[in-house]
């Protein structure tokens, strides 16, 4: 089977318009909110300049971080487990989950395990999954993955949610009201939260200065798992770690404004220790973070504390959807995290932006997004990732452009039948035209009219 | 003060007034403007696509034209910032960079180089600015929405020195146009929904005229509004600077 | 070589040269304003209430009048609040805290630019007690409110808890339509008092 690339499938999404315009105005007004919440900090630029710098520190001391994270944590008691890929992390879980005997799991968020494709994987293996996050329910309720890192069922109206409610829950047909939906998934998931043995949760810091973690949520279904199971997983890639707890303060600072400006998540818990009697469990996971941390251009795409604010503000995911990517994470930060797992499967992402620059300027750890889907476009296209025709009429333009004279007839060539545009490839060459006019040809080239009206500088 | 002008070559063949806008405008200002006739392109489009690698004649070619000169001066901020930030040429590496680094955006050459504060233009016109990504964000021509730093905007300087004109402020200041270079036809939907999405917030606040330091948006949104035969035009801010008669 | 040390080892060979942490000095300045209104403001904004208070029987009479406090089961770690709650629970048991109505709890202290309370497990009975509670109300001393995060982690220090946790507000989603509910998995409500 093709996989559908990123402008195919923005295509499906596109053929609702009205829908398009909600899904872009809602993700607006996030946007909006979280610019609303930055200016009102005036060190906010002087915030970002630390969190990136505190990310940088971390990488360049990541080894020694994370002996040190697992010697606190140990002493802590708890249970540390690596994982060099997401099969073996999911191998973990399940050994974890099969020594107790349990075979029904809560899971509050965690893109890591959405990453590592964990519930499919349980699922196979006879193990139960409740996702408790109500976004994320949502999509599992709906056989669909996240969209959004934060906000996993953006892309979703609230009348079709009544209608997975109304069919799961048993919430009468019709009603599309989010505080009744909302209360209906509350009193479901308690009884989730009260009855499983075991809960999964994500870690957004790591702390290696206290061995503790640190996870953020505004539901509070995190916590509602974690205290009420006899184990605890938390999984973590090994780049959430910061050097010393004081640094949440930048952390939490900047988080919560930036992903929907607010001013922290209801509930910011450390666990630093497992409760009395219970376990806790936490899986530092590679998955090719150690090979996107050799490449120069691209390791500080590590520093990622998945606040979405790229997504909010990218002009391209706000009409394309958050599926279009094809991939656990998306938008600007999952297009340049993608390739580093599979170049070939996501060839098409860093090529999904304008490059406009809003997503730097919007990252609170100032991860150079843009520049780095510029960065991976070169390496793809050096891989031998470009498509044979883009390659034709690249080459093509470049023996042209680097030549005046071939530029000049080509030129007017051009003019006279506008079948040539220096931004238009080849293969796709009416697209275009498909929704817009061509420019109005005019009589003659500036450098033809220079010669005329000129000529003493020639 | 000798300044060579770099024409984009879709300026170069689409819209010649532009070009001539600006040469007027920086000879009116008593400037020595020469236009290096064998210039073609900065080599852009090619590395945008992920074919930078291929660009080495483009380069040689630009470090060829435009050595020589205390300034090198372009009508679009999109093909300064891909000289600013990639021209380099292996035989010739110093004075590469020394281009790169004397390469302008009009606007800004005008505000920060001319220190221009008077013009003689009038536009009687209600018009919106575009801020084009590549002159705003990368070259930096005026602040932008996401950070929390003072305002300011070179083009916007410079168009309150018009006389008559009026323009308006947008609901989205500083989003992207779609145009994006290849990704105009290559992911040809999202392209024109984001066009489209443009050129409403502009109609919505009654402009008869989009300006901006970069054609390449305006010829996008040209072809949309033309498309949809919107009475709405485009004009490149050098135009409305050197007193087009409209 | 086991996964462990095969990504010690990746990480070593992959990691660039060491830069330095930066000085977070700078934040802590010029941020000591009106710390009761600013932190009244913040968490009203984001769905909690607040109250000063003169003292305790303040706190008890003012939930007299809001809670049919005999018919709802409460729970608080505090010796001033025993005249309408209990201290007594099995901590063994958690699940056992799932008829809770009203939890009293203390914090340690708040944070005016974000509305959060710091509570940290000595002080809550039972870890989950915050959230199960279908209510949640929480004391802080007026002269423990602190302007920022950066004084927040200067006074938790080097402590050593078990779990701590900041509050800020009742719980909530926006997951529906960015509608913004109150009462998702947490506590419905949250009440902060001021003494
Ligand atoms: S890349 Fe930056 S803006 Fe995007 S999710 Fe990560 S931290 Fe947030």
């Amino acid at each position: 089977m093709k996989i559908l690339d990123h402008a195919e499938r923005a295509d499906i999404f596109n053929e609702d318009e009205k829908r398009v315009d909600w899904h872009d105005e809602t993700l607006w007004w996030i946007r909006q909110k979280r610019d609303k919440s930055a200016h009102q900090i005036p060190e906010w630029e002087n915030l970002r300049n630390a969190a990136s710098a505190i990310k940088s520190n971390t990488l360049s001391n990541l080894h020694d971080y994370l002996l040190e994270f697992e010697k606190n944590a140990l002493k802590n008691g708890i249970i540390i487990h690596w994982a060099v890929d997401a099969k073996e992390h999911n191998e973990i879980v399940h050994r974890l989950l099969k020594e107790k005997g349990i075979n029904k799991m809560v899971k509050s968020k965690s893109m890591l395990t959405e990453e590592c494709h964990l519930n499919e994987y349980l699922e196979q293996n006879g193990i139960e999954v409740i996702d408790s996050d109500l976004g994320e329910r949502i999509v599992q309720l709906a056989k669909e993955p996240p969209s959004h890192i934060v906000l996993p069922c953006i892309h979703k109206k609230k009348e079709e949610i009544g209608e997975l409610f109304h069919e799961h829950l048993g919430t009468p047909k019709g009603n599309a009201d989010p505080q009744t939906l909302t209360e209906a998934a509350r009193v479901h998931l308690r009884d989730t939260f009260l009855t499983r043995r075991a809960a999964l949760t994500g870690v957004n810091f790591a702390v290696a200065e206290t061995g503790e973690i640190v996870i953020c949520t505004n539901e509070g279904n995190a916590d509602m798992g974690a205290h009420l199971a006899d184990i605890h997983i938390a999984c973590m890639g090994i780049e959430k770690i910061i050097p010393k707890r004081e640094h949440l303060s930048v952390f939490l600072r900047l988080l919560a404004r930036s992903a929907t400006g607010q001013p922290i998540t209801t509930y910011s818990s450390h666990f630093a220790k497992p409760r009395d009697g219970k376990e806790l469990h936490i899986i530092l996971v590679d998955n090719g973070r150690t090979r996107q941390l050799g490449r120069e251009e691209f390791r500080n795409s590590l520093k990622c504390i998945r606040c979405g604010a790229c997504m909010n503000t990218c002009p391209v995911y706000r009409r394309s959807g958050g599926h279009s990517y094809h991939n656990a994470i998306s938008g600007p930060i999952g297009a340049i995290l993608a390739p580093n797992l599979d170049m070939k499967q996501y060839a098409d992402l860093p090529f999904a932006s304008t490059l406009c620059g809003s997503c730097s300027n919007v990252c609170p750890v100032k991860i150079d997004i843009h520049d780095q889907l510029y960065k991976w476009r070169q390496v793809l296209v050096k891989e031998g990732y470009a498509t044979t025709a883009k390659e034709i009429a690249m080459k093509t333009m470049a023996t042209t452009l680097s030549s005046p004279t071939l530029y000049k007839i080509a030129g007017k060539a051009a003019r006279t039948t506008l079948k040539y545009a220096p931004l238009i490839i080849n293969n796709k060459f009416n697209a275009w035209y498909l929704q817009r006019e061509m420019p109005k040809v005019p009589k003659s080239s500036f450098g033809e009219w220079y010669k005329i009206n000129r000529k003493n500088n020639e | 003060m000798k300044v060579a002008l770099f024409i984009p070559c879709y300026v170069d063949q689409f819209y010649p007034q532009v070009a001539i806008a600006t040469l007027e405008l920086l000879e009116n200002l008593g400037i020595d403007v020469t236009y290096p006739s064998s210039q073609t392109c900065c080599g852009q489009p090619m590395a945008n696509s992920g074919f930078e690698h291929l660009t080495g004649g483009c380069n040689s070619l630009f470090v060829k034209n435009f050595s020589g000169f205390d300034y090198i001066v372009a009508p679009s901020g999109s093909c300064v910032l891909h000289i600013r930030e990639h021209l380099h040429d292996e035989n010739e590496p110093e004075l590469a960079k020394h281009i790169a680094a004397t390469t302008y955006e009009l606007t800004s050459f005008l505000t920060d180089i001319l220190k221009v504060d008077v013009l003689k233009s009038s536009f009687p016109h209600k018009v919106g600015m575009h801020q084009s990504c590549h002159g705003q964000r990368g070259l930096k021509l005026s602040q932008m929405t996401e950070l929390n730093a003072p305002d300011f905007s070179k083009p916007g300087q410079l168009l309150n020195l018009v006389k008559d004109i009026e323009l308006v402020e947008l609901d989205r200041k500083d989003e992207c146009c779609g145009f994006g270079g290849t990704f105009c036809v290559a992911e040809e939907t999202v392209s024109v929904k984001m066009g489209k999405d443009r050129v409403k917030d502009h109609a919505k606040h009654h402009v008869e005229y989009i300006t901006g330091v970069d054609l390449s948006c305006l010829m996008h949104m040209e072809g949309i509004l033309n498309r949809q035969q919107s009475p709405i035009k485009i004009i490149h801010i050098a135009e409305i600077l050197n007193g087009v008669k409209a | 070589m086991n996964s462990r040390d095969q990504i010690l080892a990746a990480v070593k060979a992959n990691q660039p040269e060491l830069t330095l942490l930066p000085q977070l000095d700078s934040f802590f300045q010029g941020q000591e304003t009106a710390l009761i209104e600013k932190f009244t403001q913040v968490l009203t904004g984001i769905g909690g209430k607040v109250t000063v208070v003169a003292d305790t029987t303040e706190i008890i009479s003012l939930l007299k009048a809001n809670y049919s406090l005999d018919q709802i089961r409460v729970i608080s770690p505090l010796s001033t609040m025993q005249e309408i709650a209990i201290n007594a629970i099995d901590n063994r048991h958690p699940h056992e805290l799932q008829n809770v109505e009203l939890a009293i709890l203390p914090a340690h202290f708040a944070v005016a630019e974000n509305g959060a309370c710091w509570l940290s497990e000595a002080m809550l009975l039972d870890r989950v007690l915050p959230f199960i509670t279908q209510h949640l109300i929480l004391i802080v001393n007026k002269i423990d409110i602190l302007p920022t995060m950066h004084h927040a982690y200067e006074k938790i220090g080097n402590e050593h808890y078990g779990y701590g946790t900041f509050i800020a507000g009742p719980s909530k989603t926006a997951d529906i339509e960015q509608s913004l509910v109150l009462g998702a998995h947490g506590a419905r409500s949250l009440w902060v008092f001021l003494i």
